[in-house]
């Protein structure tokens, strides 16, 4: 899906992203953890085409991204931040939104949505009376109401209660067994990549440290740094 | 406090009796401060959101001028206008000068520094997470300006009714480029001007009465559409 060679993006002199190549498989559940400041929300809003790198090469789905992403291209990603921001209005209104960016009107679709992400009975409520659970669940619907092909998830479950984080990772997980969507997830949490990654990958001070399938990545890690955060250990 | 009374008396009076010359200055009042609204908004709220929405080098400057414009003295602005519209002035040919037109220009443009500034301080107060919201989504460039509109509306729709009501109660820039001549240029705050010098001051109070009645019915009128939208 993406192939992401020499990329590099600084901010002013200080380079937050090193990564000699990265490949995103179509169809996968790529999670990527380390600590803070790691690059991985850097690395997240140049998927996502918010930014232009500084420097590298991003090929997205058989095309060669040079500066600004086209339009159609953009609108095939989206993501889904950690603090969910929601426009004043109707729950309804809100999950309906990247449709009507479109131009496009499923009122069916939308109802489908709210339904799965448990919401349905709200629908007509203001966005902004919900509680931080359900707000990020808005986030969700509208993110997949619009049938992206590639999901990109920025820490989607932090300060969220077990819950709202099971609920959550059960749609993404239903998301991707029933319509391939692919999926990179920016999280704190180990568990939670354990239980929803095909991949793992760990990313320090910018720099992609190992990638590996899930198993291989918790149970026989290749770099020792790896291993030490999967033990819950501080690395830097 | 009988002078206040008897006035108070006075504007319902003249309401109530349809004075026909009390209708033409309110309708012209309307008409000028309308349409210096109008135009100060059409102008003024794209304006405010591109600058809200960008951040250049000179965004200190630019924002120093437009809070120094929302402080023009009116009467400045009418001198301004005058110079610009006279016979020798730049604008003389257009002919404007104590017409609606020339009240409308200096209307204009004591009311467009302030529905940009306010509507560029309302669209830099919403949530910038909003916009890499909107964008990440898909919207388009106008599409994200156009949701952090809708975002900033109250603060827009707020900037607007403090346009309106600096435009309708000023009476230094209508006086002057207007010059105050009945059945043509005279507004509300001119004729209350002429009438508290020739000491009727009961009428001076009831159209002052009814200027603030208009001003009330404009912002109740402003803030349900805030409501609304």
């Amino acid at each position: 899906m993406y192939q992401l060679t020499n990329l590099r993006h600084t901010y002013g002199t200080r380079t937050v992203l090193d990564l000699p190549t990265l490949a995103v498989r179509e169809g996968e559940i790529l999670a990527l953890v380390g600590p803070s400041g790691a690059g991985k929300s850097t690395l997240l809003r140049l998927l996502n085409f918010l930014e232009t790198p500084t420097s590298g090469i991003i090929h997205f789905a058989g095309q060669t991204i040079n500066g600004a992403a086209p339009l159609a291209l953009r609108r095939q990603v989206t993501t889904v931040f950690q603090r969910p921001v929601l426009r004043r209005a109707s729950v309804r209104a809100n999950v309906d939104y990247g449709l009507r960016l479109r131009g496009r009107h499923d009122d069916g679709r939308v109802d489908a949505m709210l339904e799965e992400v448990g919401l349905a009975a709200l629908a007509k409520q203001s966005a902004q009376t919900l509680s931080g659970g359900e707000m990020q669940r808005v986030a969700l619907a509208r993110a997949l109401v619009i049938e992206p092909r590639v999901l990109l998830l920025d820490e989607p479950t932090a300060n969220l209660d077990p819950y709202n984080v099971g609920l959550i990772e059960e749609i993404i997980r239903g998301q991707n067994v029933r319509h391939g969507t692919t999926s990179v997830i920016v999280t704190h949490n180990v568990f939670q990549a354990k239980r929803l990654a095909h991949r793992v990958g760990l990313m320090l001070n910018g720099s992609l440290i190992e990638l590996a399938d899930t198993a291989t990545f918790f149970s026989a890690p290749s770099d020792p740094r790896t291993a030490a955060f999967v033990r819950g250990e501080m690395v830097y | 406090m009988d002078e206040i009374l008897r006035g108070l008396i006075e504007a319902l009076r003249l309401i109530g009796a349809g004075d026909a010359e009390l209708g033409e200055i309110v309708f012209l009042s309307l008409r000028v401060s309308g349409l210096a609204l109008l135009i100060s908004t059409l102008i003024g709220v794209p304006v405010g959101v591109a600058l809200g929405l960008t951040r250049t080098r000179a965004h200190g400057l630019i924002t120093a001028i437009l809070y120094t414009g929302m402080g023009l003295p009116p009467v400045v602005v009418g001198l301004f206008v005058y110079l610009m519209l006279s016979r020798s002035g730049p604008f003389g040919l257009l002919g404007w000068l104590f017409t609606p037109s020339a009240m409308i220009a200096a209307q204009t443009i004591i009311a467009l520094p302030l529905v940009m500034g306010l509507t560029m301080t309302a669209v830099r107060s919403v949530d910038p997470a909003l916009r890499i919201q909107v964008r990440s989504l898909g919207a388009t460039a106008v599409q994200e300006a156009w949701a952090v509109l809708v975002e900033a509306r109250i603060g827009v729709v707020a900037a607007i009714v403090a346009a309106f009501g600096g435009i309708i109660s000023e009476v230094g820039a209508v006086m002057l480029v207007g010059g105050n001549i009945l059945g043509k240029t005279r507004v509300l705050t001119t004729a209350i001007v002429l009438n508290t010098r020739q000491g009727e001051f009961a009428l001076a109070i009831a159209l002052g009465v009814i200027l603030l009645a208009l001003a009330f019915a404009a912002n109740v009128a402003l803030l349900r559409l805030q409501g609304k939208t």
